[in-house]
C-alpha cells in the first residue's frame, strides 16, 4: 500500500504564555491510499492542530518545532510557499467545522466553488459553471442551479456541508481533511453526511483523515484509527483492533465514557406527578423584511407530565422546541397557551411574588460553562445569590455555597476562586451547585453536558444521578444526543417541530420506538455497523 | 492591578501617551505656582516673539498678556472641561443604554428614536444653538458639550447590554430571582463597561476639541485663558505673528493625543487578546 | 423590489425624527434670551417700545408659543421656509444661495477622507505591527488629535502665507470672470485647503475603522477557508477581506454625516466660504431663528439623503440584510 501522507515525529511548538509549550509532541501518522484514518481525540489533543501542520496553515505564532511531513513522496515542510498553495486545493483539501462562518457570507456559493477552478485551473467560464453544478448534483443538494446561486445564510447547515465538500473534492484530490465536519450537524443530518462522505470516498478513492471526538463516527466510517491525548500519539491501529482490543488506558477510558445504546433496566418510580406540562403553545414572531411578520411554532399543545423522583428526558433536533420548553418550565419565556403545574400552582400564571416563590422550586442547569457563569463574580457567590436574594442571610448562604460545593464534588475552599480558574466539567458543577441552593424539587437541565468533553461528560451524568438518589429530585433533562437520554432518563419524550413524537419509558422508547421519527433519530446514531471492519 | 500596569506598558504608545498627559496634567497643577498673576492680565509688549525675552518665553499675545501663562492655566480649563462633559456624557449615555438594552420595546425605540434625532441633527449646530440660548459661561459650555456627546456611548452601552442580556449567566439570574435592578447593575453592567471606559477617552478628547471650536469661533467663556480663545486671537495676526495661533494649538493637539493613547493603551490593557491589531 | 421596500420604510420613519428635532428645537430657541427683533432693533441702533412692539406682530413674534411653532410647521410643510428678517430675503433663497459651496466642500472631502482612509487602512493592515504600519498608524493619530480649524490656520500660514501657493480663503477668484473649465479649476484652487482640513479627522477615522476591520476579517473562518483552496494572499484580500472588512466604514459614513456638516461650520469660518455652515453661525448670533431653523432642516435632509445613499450602497455590499 502506497502512503499518501507521511507524518513522522512532529512536532509543533505554541507561542510563549500557552498552557503548554507543545501543541504536537512528536507525532507519526500515515495516510494510506484509499483509506480513511480516523484522528480521535478530545479537545486540546492535537488533532486539529495536527490537520492544520498538514496543510501548512498553522496560526500566527504557532511553528513547526521538528519532525517531516511527506506528500506523495514530496517533504512539504520544505517547499516554497508557492508551490504549498499550488497543493492546496489541488491534492489535498479540507472541510471545516462550522460552515456558517466557513464560507464567505457576502459571496454566492458557485462562486466560491468557481474559485477552486479559476485558481488551479485555466477552463473557461461555460466550463466551470458546468463542472459546478455537476459537482453540486454529485453531493445530492436539492436544485444544484438555485444552489449555486444562492449565498451561504439562504441554505440550511446541512446543504452548506454538502457545498463545502463539494467545492472541496472540484479538483479530486487525493487527500481529504475533514476536521470535524459533522459536529455542528442535527443527528439525522451529520447520518447522511457521513454516508456522503463514504460514498464519494469509494467512488473516487480519496484518501480521507477525518478528525473527531465521537467515538460513534468511528466507528461508522474508519479503515483505522489514531487516538491523541494532549498533543501526543496514544495509539494507533485497524478500527476492529481499537474498538475491540483497546490496548492504552486513555483508550479504553474514552471508550468506557462513550454512552452505549441500551437503557439501563427501568426503576420503580412515583405514580404521582409533580409536573405536568398540559397543552402548552408557544408562537414566535419576528419582524421580517418589509412589513411582513414571520411568525414561528415552537411549541404546540405540549402535554406531558413528570413522575415525583424521575427523569423524564426530551430529545430532540435544533429548531424542535425543546429549548423553548425548557425556558418556559423555569419562567423565562411566557408560554402563549396551556399550563404548566407544579404540584397545584399554575407556573405560567402567577403574579410577581408568588413567582418568585414557585421559580424556588424549579430551577435550572445551563448548556454553556463558559457563558452561564457570570466572570466578575466570585464562584461563592455565585452560588450563595440565589438564597440570598430569596432573604436568606448572607452569612448562611456561604455557608450553604461551601456545603454545596462539596456535594457536587468540588473543594470547598475554592468558592473564592473565578470561574476562568475552573475547568470546564467544574464549571458545570458550579452551575448544579447554583440550581441545588435554592433546594428545589425539580431541575431542569438544558443540554448540560453537550459541551464538554466524552471523559468529563460521563462524571457529569455520574454525579446528576448520584445526587437525583440522594435529595429526590425529579428531572427534565433536555439533549439532542439519545445516548445520553438513554444512560439517565426513566421516561423519554421526542419531540420534533413543536410536537411531541412519542413518549414512554426509555427501554421501551429505545428497543422498539414506535414513531418513524425516534425510529429514525435511532438509526442516524453513528455507531459501527458490522460486527467486523 | 500589577498585572494590568504591566500589560498596559508592553505598548510603548501608551506609556509615550502616559507620559504626555502627566506632562499636560503637571502643567495643569503647577500653573499656579509658575504663573501666580491672572494670565489674562498685561504682562508685556503686545506681539512679542517667543524666545526674546527671558521671562516671557513664548512671547505675547495681541494685548501684550503673557502666552506661556496662558498655556499653563488653559491647560487647566481644557482637562476640566473635558473631564468634566464626558462624565456628564458617560453617564447620561450608560442610564439610557442600559435602560433601552435591557428592556427593549418601547424604551428602547423611543431612545433609539431619540439618538437618531442628535444624529441626524449635526452636534456642533446642536451646541452652537445651546450656547446661543443659555450663554457662553465656563458652566453651560461644559454641560453644552456632555449634552451632545452622551449618544455614542449610549449607542455603545445599549448594544453590549442588547448581547449581554441573552448570555446565559443572565438568564441564570433571573432563575435564581434575581430583580431586574440587580440584574442591571450588578450582573451586566460590570460586564459591559470595559468597552464604554475606553470610549470614555474618546469622549474626553472630542469635549476638548469642541470647547477649543467654540472659543475659536468667540462662543466660549472670554474671561478664561482658554487654548481655542488663544487661536482664535491670532487669526488677525496670522501673517506677522502666527505664532500666537500656533503655540497653543500644538497644546491641544499633545492634550488630545495623549488622551487618545492612553485609551487607547487601556483597550489594549483590558483585552489582552486582541493585542496585534 | 426588496431593497426599495426596506429603504422607501427607513425614509418613512425618519419623519417623526425630523418633527421631534424641529419641534425640540424651536421650543429651546424660546428659551433664547432676545429675539430677532431685539437684534435687528439693535442693529438699527436702538429703538422704541412701539417701533419693537409693532416689529413683533408683522413677523408673527407676538402669538403664543404654540401657534407660532403650529404656524412654522404648516408652512413647512408647504415647504416655505419663512422669511430672514436679518437678509431681508426668503430664507429659502438665502439657502439656495449658500447650499453649492457646502455641497462642493463636504463632498469632495467625503471623497477624499473614504478613498485615503480606505487605502491606508488597508496598507496599514497587510503591513501590521511592522514600520509601515506604525508610521500610518502614528499619523492617523496625529491627525485625530488636530483641531480642524487649526489645521486650517496653519496651512493658510505655510501654504497661503510663506508659499503663496494657494489662496488664504474665498471660493473663488472674485471679478475675474471665469467660466466653463476655468472656473472650476479656479474654485477647485480655493477648495484645496478646505477640503484637506475637512477630511482630515474623517480620514483618520475611516483609516482606524478600516485597518482594525480588516484585522478582524483576517481572523475569520473563511478566510482560512479560502487559504486552504490554495488562493494567493493578494487573491484572499482583495476578493474575501476587503469587502467584508468596507460593510462597518460605510456604517460609519452615514453615521458620520452629522458630524461633517457640524465641522464645515468651523471650516468654512477659517476659509471664508459662503456656505451653509457660516451661515448657520451668523444666523445663531443675530437670532435669526427662521433661517436657523431653515438650515436645521435643510441639513437633517442632506443627512438623511446620504443615509439613504449608504443603506442602498450596504444593501448592495450585504446580501443579508436584504
Amino acid at each position: 500500500m502506497n502512503a499518501l501522507l507521511e507524518i513522522e515525529n512532529l512536532s509543533v511548538a505554541l507561542p510563549r504564555g500557552a498552557d503548554r509549550a507543545l501543541a504536537l509532541d512528536g507525532v507519526s501518522l500515515t495516510l494510506q491510499a484509499g483509506e480513511i484514518l480516523c484522528v480521535v481525540g478530545e479537545s486540546g489533543s492535537g488533532k486539529t492542530m495536527t490537520a492544520n501542520a498538514a496543510m501548512r496553515l498553522l496560526p500566527l505564532g504557532v511553528g513547526v518545532a521538528g519532525g517531516t511531513i511527506r506528500f506523495e513522496g514530496r517533504d512539504i515542510l520544505a517547499l516554497p510557499e508557492a508551490e504549498m498553495r499550488q497543493l492546496r486545493g489541488r491534492r489535498i483539501a479540507m472541510v471545516f467545522q462550522e460552515p456558517m462562518t466557513a464560507l464567505n457570507p457576502l459571496r454566492p456559493i458557485g462562486d466560491q466553488i468557481g474559485e477552486m477552478f479559476r485558481t488551479h485551473t485555466g477552463l473557461g467560464r461555460a466550463e466551470i459553471d458546468a463542472r459546478i453544478l455537476g459537482l453540486l448534483d454529485e453531493v445530492r443538494i436539492p436544485d444544484p442551479r438555485s444552489a449555486a446561486r444562492a449565498y451561504p445564510h439562504e441554505l440550511s447547515g446541512g446543504q452548506r456541508q454538502r457545498a463545502m465538500i463539494a467545492m472541496a473534492l472540484a479538483l479530486e484530490p487525493t487527500v481529504l481533511i475533514a476536521d470535524e465536519p459533522t459536529t455542528a450537524l442535527d443527528v439525522t443530518t451529520q447520518a447522511q453526511i457521513l454516508h456522503l462522505i463514504r460514498e464519494l470516498q469509494r467512488k473516487k478513492g480519496t484518501a480521507v483523515l477525518f478528525i473527531t471526538h465521537d467515538f460513534g463516527v468511528v466507528g461508522e466510517i474508519a479503515d483505522r484509527v489514531a487516538v491523541m491525548q494532549s498533543g501526543r500519539l496514544v495509539e494507533t491501529d485497524s478500527v476492529a483492533e481499537v474498538l475491540d482490543r483497546p490496548k492504552h488506558a486513555y483508550t479504553r477510558m474514552l471508550l468506557a465514557a462513550v454512552p452505549p445504546l441500551e437503557a439501563p433496566p427501568a426503576r420503580t418510580v412515583s405514580a404521582e406527578a409533580v409536573l405536568s406540562i398540559d397543552r402548552v403553545s408557544k408562537t414566535y414572531v419576528t419582524r421580517g423584511s418589509g412589513l411582513r411578520k414571520r411568525s414561528t411554532l415552537a411549541l404546540d399543545n405540549v402535554t406531558l407530565s413528570l413522575p415525583k423522583g424521575s427523569t423524564l428526558g426530551i430529545v430532540g433536533e435544533s429548531g424542535s422546541g425543546k429549548s423553548t420548553l425548557a425556558k418556559c418550565l423555569v419562567r423565562l419565556i411566557a408560554p402563549d397557551a396551556g399550563a404548566i403545574r407544579m404540584s397545584d400552582v399554575d407556573l405560567a400564571h402567577l403574579s410577581r411574588r408568588e413567582a418568585k416563590r414557585a421559580t424556588a422550586r424549579i430551577q435550572m442547569v445551563f448548556q454553556d460553562p463558559y457563558g452561564s457563569l457570570n466572570p466578575r463574580r466570585r464562584a461563592g457567590e455565585l452560588v450563595a445569590q440565589g438564597p440570598i436574594a430569596h432573604g436568606l442571610a448572607p452569612e448562611e448562604a456561604r455557608a450553604r455555597a461551601k456545603k454545596l460545593f462539596a456535594l457536587v464534588g468540588l473543594d470547598p475552599t475554592a468558592t473564592d476562586r473565578y470561574p476562568h480558574e475552573f475547568s470546564g466539567g467544574q464549571r458545570q458543577r458550579i452551575g448544579l451547585a447554583r440550581a441545588l441552593a435554592l433546594e428545589p424539587e425539580i431541575l431542569v437541565a438544558d443540554e448540560p453536558v453537550s459541551s464538554l468533553d466524552v471523559s468529563v461528560q460521563a462524571q457529569v451524568l455520574e454525579l446528576l444521578a448520584q445526587l437525583r438518589a440522594r435529595l429526590g429530585l425529579s428531572m427534565v433533562f433536555i439533549t439532542h444526543d439519545l445516548r445520553v437520554a438513554a444512560q439517565i432518563c426513566d421516561r423519554v419524550a421526542v419531540m420534533k417541530d413543536g410536537r411531541v413524537m412519542e413518549e414512554g419509558l426509555a427501554a421501551d422508547v429505545f428497543s422498539a420506538p414506535r414513531h418513524a421519527y425516534t425510529q429514525a433519530l435511532i438509526e442516524a446514531i453513528p455507531r459501527r455497523r458490522q460486527p467486523l471492519h | 492591578m500589577l498585572g494590568f500596569w504591566r500589560l498596559y506598558a508592553r505598548s510603548p504608545s501608551a506609556v509615550m501617551g502616559l507620559v504626555l498627559l502627566l506632562l499636560v496634567i503637571g502643567m495643569a497643577l503647577t500653573a499656579g505656582l509658575l504663573f501666580p498673576k491672572n494670565p489674562l492680565a498685561l504682562a508685556g509688549p503686545p506681539l512679542l516673539w517667543p524666545f526674546q525675552d527671558a521671562q516671557l518665553w513664548l512671547g505675547t499675545d495681541n494685548s501684550g498678556r503673557d502666552i506661556a501663562a496662558q498655556i499653563f492655566h488653559g491647560a487647566r480649563i481644557s482637562l476640566l472641561i473635558g473631564l468634566a462633559a464626558m462624565a456628564l456624557a458617560i453617564t447620561i449615555g450608560i442610564l439610557l443604554g442600559a435602560l433601552a438594552g435591557f428592556y427593549g420595546g418601547i424604551a428602547d425605540d423611543i431612545l433609539m428614536r431619540i439618538t437618531e434625532a442628535f444624529q441626524t441633527l449635526p452636534n456642533f449646530l446642536l451646541l452652537l444653538m445651546l450656547v446661543a440660548v443659555f450663554g457662553s459661561t465656563l458652566t453651560t459650555v461644559t454641560i453644552a458639550i456632555g449634552l451632545v456627546s452622551w449618544q455614542a456611548p449610549a449607542r455603545l452601552t445599549r448594544a453590549e447590554f442588547l448581547s449581554l442580556r441573552t448570555r446565559e449567566f443572565v438568564q441564570a439570574g433571573r432563575t435564581i430571582g434575581l430583580g431586574d435592578a440587580t440584574l442591571i447593575f450588578r450582573e451586566i453592567l460590570p460586564n459591559a463597561l470595559p468597552p464604554v471606559i475606553v470610549y470614555a477617552s474618546v469622549v474626553m478628547a472630542v469635549a476638548i476639541l469642541l470647547e477649543s471650536a467654540l472659543a475659536f469661533l468667540n462662543l466660549s467663556d472670554p474671561n478664561v485663558a482658554s487654548w481655542g480663545n488663544l487661536i482664535g486671537l491670532g487669526r488677525g495676526v496670522l501673517r506677522t505673528a502666527w505664532y500666537v495661533s500656533a503655540i497653543p494649538g500644538v497644546a491641544i493637539l499633545i492634550t488630545v493625543l495623549a488622551v487618545s493613547l492612553v485609551g487607547q493603551g487601556l483597550n489594549d490593557a483590558l483585552n489582552p487578546r486582541l493585542r496585534g491589531r | 423590489m426588496r431593497v426599495l421596500a426596506l429603504v422607501g420604510r427607513r425614509l418613512l420613519s425618519s419623519v417623526p425624527t425630523l418633527f421631534i428635532i424641529l419641534v425640540g428645537l424651536f421650543l429651546l430657541l424660546q428659551l433664547a434670551p432676545g429675539d430677532t427683533v431685539d437684534a435687528l432693533v439693535a442693529q438699527m441702533g436702538g429703538g422704541d417700545q412701539k417701533l419693537t412692539q409693532e416689529l413683533r406682530r408683522f413677523y408673527g413674534l407676538d402669538a403664543p408659543v404654540a401657534v407660532q411653532l403650529g404656524r412654522y410647521l404648516w408652512r413647512l410643510v408647504q415647504l416655505d421656509l419663512g422669511y430672514s428678517a436679518i437678509y431681508g430675503k426668503p430664507v429659502a433663497s438665502v439657502i439656495l444661495e449658500r447650499l453649492p459651496a457646502t455641497l462642493l466642500l463636504m463632498g469632495s472631502a467625503l471623497s477624499l477622507a473614504f478613498s485615503a482612509g480606505i487605502a491606508l487602512g488597508v496598507l496599514a493592515a497587510r503591513r501590521v505591527n511592522r514600520w509601515p504600519d506604525t508610521l500610518i498608524s502614528t499619523l492617523g493619530l496625529v491627525f485625530y488629535a488636530t483641531p480642524s480649524f487649526w489645521f486650517g490656520l496653519m496651512g493658510i500660514v505655510v501654504f497661503a502665507i510663506k508659499l503663496a501657493w494657494l489662496p488664504p480663503g474665498g471660493f473663488e477668484t472674485v471679478g475675474a470672470g471665469y467660466a466653463g473649465l476655468a472656473r472650476v479649476l479656479d474654485i477647485a484652487r480655493y477648495l484645496v485647503l478646505p477640503t484637506l482640513t475637512l477630511a482630515l479627522i474623517f480620514l483618520a477615522i475611516y483609516l482606524r475603522i478600516m485597518r482594525a476591520s480588516m484585522l478582524e476579517v483576517l481572523t475569520l473562518d473563511f478566510v482560512r477557508t479560502a487559504r486552504a483552496k490554495g488562493v494567493t494572499e493578494q487573491a484572499v484580500i482583495v476578493r474575501h477581506v476587503l469587502r467584508n472588512a468596507l460593510l462597518p466604514v460605510v456604517t460609519l459614513i452615514g453615521l458620520q454625516a452629522g458630524t461633517m456638516l457640524g465641522g464645515s461650520v468651523v471650516v468654512e469660518s477659517v476659509f471664508a466660504l459662503p456656505g451653509l455652515g457660516r451661515l448657520a453661525y451668523e444666523s445663531v448670533v443675530q437670532r435669526d431663528l427662521n433661517t436657523l431653523l431653515g438650515i436645521v432642516f435643510v441639513s437633517a435632509l442632506l443627512v438623511i439623503a446620504v443615509n439613504f445613499i449608504v443603506d442602498l450602497l450596504y444593501a448592495r455590499l450585504d446580501p443579508r440584510i436584504a
